[in-house]
């Protein structure tokens, strides 16, 4: 093989499936990083169960389920626009990645809104107000400033990896048979709702 | 011998995303639903069980897991393994010290 006579045929190098890989690849660090958040509460649950509870009644379940939906419906409109473009719908892929950014905004209005009221409350790290609260229920507060908040700041990153794809649609760099930057945005978006999956029911719904 | 690596990509109608979503949001309700029930300890097992399933759809379809060759599944397998025991060890030991 190495000895093929050196010809000019200009080889453009593209791997698709190894980029979707090595997106796979990062994703498992993401799956470490909550991970380790996530043995944390259930120890920490599992040691302060009654404070749990009572520090979770404080969390309002409907912002968290319009929260839920909204992610859950922007993961769908993710999925779709890779589908437009592969049908070489364009345009339509462009309008799926916007209504996407859009869902982001409506979840990071309602975390804003969310975390406003706690903080009105005088719940927050550090306060006066949560310090003589028991320990369980310092715990818990902190850890769900902490993971909503590595959360949030993973969906500002998303918006932030959708706008990208938008200019490179915009470019001609993403296009009907060259869209694998698309999908990687979309599996690192799709990572987000999951986290969200999980972080739902063990801060919202537990009392 | 890297033929794989220039299949033919798998379509996704949107139908089929839509049936997705419908179910993921059933699931939602489902949880919400079970949490009001009061559950007692069964509460968590139920409700990891149902974000369980709900990321099994998401993997699959939203993320084209399904669609994926083999190696992909074995990383994820590998990966949530090594979770496991993470997650095994920590309890053991906790279990034990106390």
């Amino acid at each position: 093989m190495s000895s093929s006579a050196p010809t000019a045929v200009h080889h453009v190098h593209r791997d698709d499936y190894g980029s979707r890989m090595g997106m796979w690849l990062f994703l498992f660090t993401e799956l470490v990083l909550f991970g380790g958040l996530f043995i944390v509460y259930s120890v920490y649950r599992f040691t302060h169960q009654q404070e749990f509870h009572i520090a979770a009644q404080e969390l309002n379940t409907t912002i968290g389920l319009i929260n839920t939906i909204i992610l859950l419906t922007s993961s769908m409109t993710a999925a779709m626009s890779i589908t437009a473009m592969q049908k070489g719908n364009v345009r339509f892929a462009k309008g799926l990645v916007w209504v996407t950014i859009m869902f982001a905004f409506a979840f990071m209005v309602n975390k804003y809104f969310e975390w406003s009221a706690k903080i009105h409350h005088g719940i927050y790290p550090g306060s006066k107000e949560l310090l003589n609260k028991p320990e369980g229920e310092i715990l818990y507060f902190g850890l769900y400033y902490v993971m909503t908040g590595l959360h949030a700041l993973h969906v500002i990153v998303g918006v932030v990896f959708f706008l990208f794809i938008l200019r490179h649609i915009g470019q001609g760099k993403v296009h009907q048979t060259q869209y694998v930057r698309l999908e990687n945005a979309a599996l690192y978006w799709h990572l987000v709702d999951l986290i969200w999956i999980f972080l739902f029911p063990l801060f919202y719904l537990i009392h | 011998m890297s033929d794989h690596h220039h299949q033919e990509a798998h379509v996704i109608e949107y139908g089929k995303y839509i049936f997705i979503w419908l179910a993921l949001l059933a699931f939602t309700g489902i949880t919400v639903t079970a949490a009001g029930i009061g559950l007692g300890n069964w509460t968590v097992v139920v409700a990891l069980l149902i974000a369980s399933t709900k990321s099994w759809f998401v993997l699959n379809y939203f993320m084209h897991l399904k669609y994926e060759d083999r190696v992909f599944k074995l990383f994820i397998a590998v990966a949530f393994i090594t979770f496991a025991i993470f997650i095994t060890f920590t309890f053991w030991d906790y279990s034990f010290t106390r």
